[in-house]
């Protein structure tokens, strides 16, 4: 007879990382970490790894200042070198490429102030004083906030799980849940190689792989891989310090902390997949032609340095490309958190947070209540303006 | 030899001991999160010296070959050779 847990998390990128560790903290019981492959082998291991808060809603910006404050204390919250949580606050270089799209820049700043975020509204001649390296060809404005920046993904995740594990959480890797398993109108435990493992509660943290699960037994969400690909550079002397992004050409880039610069590009018709027995994540030759081409424009310094690495990953896309949180109330004990259509590094430890909030029964943080699994039926979409892809 | 001064990844400058201390005191034994943990494999040289070296040390952990040590696919990335962006601009293909 296998023992029983109180949680049974399934999935082990940054979200079910943090949403253990902060139900450790609770005491809220015992917990088991599930992953199919090991911690950040999804879309966390193969991210981009910024974090801003230069949304274009109040709900966004209010969510990721809490992130941002968690990022900040992270290496004191989760006893780990500092150095490898890597967090730079470099800030994040917002170019426009037209005054529709600096109004609407203007318009977030706006939402920004409100809440703290003292984002600021730059003309292109000071943006090139700041920053003479790039190139501003076709460029009308941009804002810079100085707090956001990037931290590693693999360190970060790796550390939430060791604090999980020290507080007692356990952590088994190359185990997949094969299927959720139920009994009448509650969710019991999962169904593994290895047997069944029971739990009173599980939250599927599976990234794009939770649609199936929840298919499998009735629930259908509106969640989906969409490929998405990126590129690194050899390691050069630091002189960026900002991720440089642009939400009408669709690309960021950054130089990381061990002087590679990391960049990626939307693809013009993106590969997306809601069964993973289609996924495809090579890489492709398409992508390193336009991401080349179109950073060459901005970054004209890059021409003669190395690309040494490429790879592909998955957005965990949802309609309104925010994630879906909380119970899945057709079945008690049932949870979930996926979906961060491409920002779910950023939002982790803030939403992870909450759920575990949400789920110990304590007043939340922030009310992120709306990004229930039954919103998409009700037609109660959330939307942001400010986002690459 | 002292495992501390036995360079495995030149690009990423990590030991045998670091490689070890990956594997045996943090558990990371696969060669992708010891490649993680380590950034051994992430430097220009895209793993090409490193890689047997670690497949050999997880071998040894797995009790068993190097090819038969847990490994996935597209952890060997492209470009199989750095190529700058100057070139990277004129990539064609006839497929």
């Amino acid at each position: 007879m296998s023992k029983t847990y109180d949680y049974i998390v399934v999935g082990a990128g940054i979200s079910g990382a943090v949403v253990a560790y902060e139900l450790a903290k609770r005491n809220a019981g015992s917990i088991l970490i599930l992953d199919k492959d090991f911690p950040t082998a999804g879309a966390t291991g193969s991210c981009a790894a910024g974090i801003r808060a230069q949304f274009g809603t109040e709900f966004n910006v209010n969510l990721m200042k809490i992130s941002l404050e968690k990022f900040e204390h992270l290496h004191e919250e989760l006893d780990y070198p500092k150095d490898l949580i890597g967090l730079h606050q470099g800030g994040y270089l917002v170019l426009a490429y037209s005054e529709e799209e600096m109004e609407n820049l203007k318009r977030n700043v706006e939402v920004q102030h409100k809440i703290g975020i003292n984002t600021e509204i730059l003309t292109p001649e000071e943006v090139h004083y700041r920053w003479p390296m790039l190139r501003l060809d076709g460029v009308v404005g941009a804002t810079y906030h100085a707090r956001d920046g990037h931290a590693d993904p693999f360190y970060t995740t790796f550390a939430y799980i060791e604090a999980a594990k020290r507080l007692g959480a356990e952590l088994r890797k190359h185990t997949p849940v094969l299927k959720l398993l139920t009994e009448g109108e509650k969710v019991v435990g999962v169904e593994t190689p290895d047997g069944p493992i029971y739990g009173g509660n599980v939250i599927v943290a599976a990234g794009t792989w939770s649609t199936k699960l929840l298919k499998d037994i009735g629930v259908d969400i509106p969640l989906w891989a969409e490929k998405h690909e990126i590129l690194i550079t050899e390691p050069l002397a630091r002189f960026l310090d900002p991720m440089v992004i642009s939400f009408s050409k669709d690309f960021y880039a950054q130089q990381r902390p061990h002087g590679g610069f990391i960049m990626g590009i939307s693809p013009d018709n993106p590969e997306q997949w809601f069964d993973p027995n289609d996924y495809n994540i090579q890489s492709s030759w398409h992508f390193l032609k336009k991401m080349a081409s179109t950073i060459l424009d901005v970054m004209p310094f890059l021409k003669d340095v190395h690309i040494v690495r490429q790879w592909a990953g998955f957005y965990d896309m949802t309609t309104d490309h925010h994630h879906i949180v909380g119970p899945i109330d057709a079945y008690d004990g049932l949870w979930i958190l996926a979906g961060g259509s491409g920002h779910g590094f950023m939002f982790g430890p803030s939403i992870g947070m909450i759920l575990a909030e949400w789920i110990v029964g304590e007043e939340l943080a922030y009310d992120i209540t709306k990004l229930n699994w039954k919103r998409f039926k009700e037609g109660k979409l959330v939307i942001e303006p400010a986002v690459v892809g | 030899m002292d495992p501390e001064k036995v360079i495995v990844c030149r690009c990423e400058d990590v030991t045998l001991a670091d490689i070890r201390r990956a594997i045996y005191e943090l558990g990371y034994t696969t060669y992708d999160e010891v490649k993680r943990y380590t950034r051994a494999g992430m430097g220009p040289c895209g793993g090409k010296t490193c890689r047997p070296i670690i497949l050999k040390e997880l071998a040894r952990y797995w009790k068993t070959t190097p090819d038969k040590v847990p490994m996935r696919a597209t952890m060997i990335r492209p470009p199989m050779k750095n190529i700058t962006f100057a070139t990277a601009v004129e990539v064609e293909s006839d497929e």
